[in-house]
């Protein structure tokens, strides 16, 4: 499986930076969103610095919708899901390849956009561990669920449409728990955020169970 | 010894769509069979189905000794299929395309650069991103994963689209090779000429099923194809 999941993962990321979608899309998209929130609450600089955390993983969620509806399109050209199925890849190593590049690239624009939070809401760091773990559970969870749910959606012509609707609910809580975290990493609240961190940690050990075992019944059915 | 295709009554399905309605077909080692039949016979669902790619879902299905009915993956790695799409990653190059192909096949990399020196897709086409290759260098592409995975059993759905007079010839040379090291063909077309030229023997596709042999031919070496 790990040796199919690099193979896919390497295949997936070589496209991306070839194509640069990720480098001249997405990430002027992410950054894009983030400036818009500043003009929103413009007038509220406490506002803005409050919500930065929720604002950044909002982004964080629509960049993942996008990653994860690339990374399906690139296999729905020319037949090439055929090409991977006739491969005989192991499923569940397509599917941690998939997640993978995917959580890399969110990664890449997570640093992005943390730059980008501090230049414009302006944020003080409490607790650094906190933040890290928590920003990377979170983006294993949301890269494993986009890729599970972004199979399910492949092979149906409303699949653009029909992505945000299966996956936006269903990362409810790593949107809830990563922001949390990141209050608490970042001094803006006083709960504990390494519970939210046990939350996000769950759900991406979950996700990635559930994706490495039903992968291959959902690509035979997509 | 058994037959590399072995079809009894199949029925497949695209969905919930039945594609194959009982298909009977034996395919030996060795053999060109030509598929042939009207648009929308059958044709392309039995390659699929024989790929592991259609779902059978009764009656009888073995390909190269594995029950496809029980397990349509078992055969997909010793097996190629080229049709009508090409199977290629757009915005990779044609050498890392097919090294790509080779890897997931548990084979060497190292069999891209002959394959594709083959296929005459030499010089800067080796590098250039597949989306900017014609069609016909595409397919030409493709056949150089077909060739460096050298499958068991090769599935061809109109091989000689897109392809002009000098590479049709190449890719009747590269079947005749592949037939002259153990492999077997089994391919559709509605180039009649070069198809009958290349097969054995031709059996007729309509509706879903498979008649009885069509037409057969005498059986060619590979050393007289193309």
């Amino acid at each position: 499986m790990w040796r199919d999941a690099l193979l896919v993962g390497g295949k997936d990321l070589r496209v991306e930076l070839r194509s640069r979608v990720t480098t001249n899309q997405v990430a002027p998209y992410s950054i894009l969103v983030l400036v818009l929130f500043g003009f929103a609450f413009d007038q509220d600089r406490a506002l803005l610095t409050r919500a930065g955390p929720g604002l950044f993983w909002v982004a964080v969620l629509l960049c993942c919708l996008l990653a994860v509806q690339r990374s399906f399109a690139i296999e729905a050209a020319d037949g090439a899901r055929d090409g991977l199925r006739l491969s005989g890849l192991d499923p569940a190593g397509v599917f941690v390849g998939k997640a993978a590049a995917v959580a890399a690239q969110l990664a890449a624009l997570e640093v992005l956009l943390g730059v980008g939070v501090v230049v414009l809401f302006g944020t003080n760091l409490r607790d650094p561990a906190l933040l890290v773990l928590s920003a990377l559970a979170a983006t294993v969870g949301l890269a494993a669920a986009g890729t599970l749910y972004g199979i399910v959606a492949a092979g149906l012509r409303v699949r653009e449409t029909l992505l945000p609707l299966l996956v936006l609910p269903v990362v409810a809580p790593v949107l809830l728990g990563a922001t949390q975290a990141w209050m608490a990493a970042l001094g803006l609240s006083s709960t504990d955020g390494w519970r939210w961190f046990v939350l996000l940690a769950s759900f991406a050990a979950m996700y990635v169970t559930v994706g490495v075992l039903s992968f291959g019944t959902l690509v035979e059915e997509a | 010894m058994d037959p590399v295709i072995h079809l009894r009554s199949a029925v497949a399905l695209a969905g919930r769509f039945p594609v194959l309605a009982g298909a009977d077909l034996d395919v030996e080692r060795g053999e060109i069979v030509l598929l042939q039949g009207a648009n929308g016979a059958g044709k392309t669902s039995v390659l699929r189905a024989c790929a592991g790619l259609l779902r059978v879902v009764s009656g009888e299905a073995r390909v190269l000794g594995a029950d496809l009915v029980a397990d349509p993956r078992a055969v997909r790695r010793r097996v190629g299929l080229f049709g009508h799409a090409t199977a290629l990653y757009e915005d990779l190059s044609a050498a890392q395309n097919v090294r790509f192909a080779l890897r997931a096949a548990r084979r060497p990399a190292d069999g891209a650069a002959p394959a594709l020196e083959r296929m005459g897709i030499t010089g800067r086409l080796v590098a250039a991103p597949v989306a900017s290759l014609s069609a016909g260098q595409r397919r030409r592409v493709a056949l150089a994963s077909l060739v460096a995975r050298d499958p068991e059993l090769w599935l061809l759905d109109e091989p000689h689209a897109g392809l002009d007079a000098e590479h049709r010839d190449l890719l009747d040379s590269v079947v005749g090779d592949a037939v002259g090291r153990g492999a077997t063909v089994l391919m559709a077309s509605h180039e009649h000429d070069r198809a009958h030229a290349l097969a054995g023997r031709a059996v007729t596709v309509a509706g879903g099923m498979i008649g009885r042999d069509a037409a057969s031919f005498d059986r060619r070496s590979p050393a007289h194809v193309a």
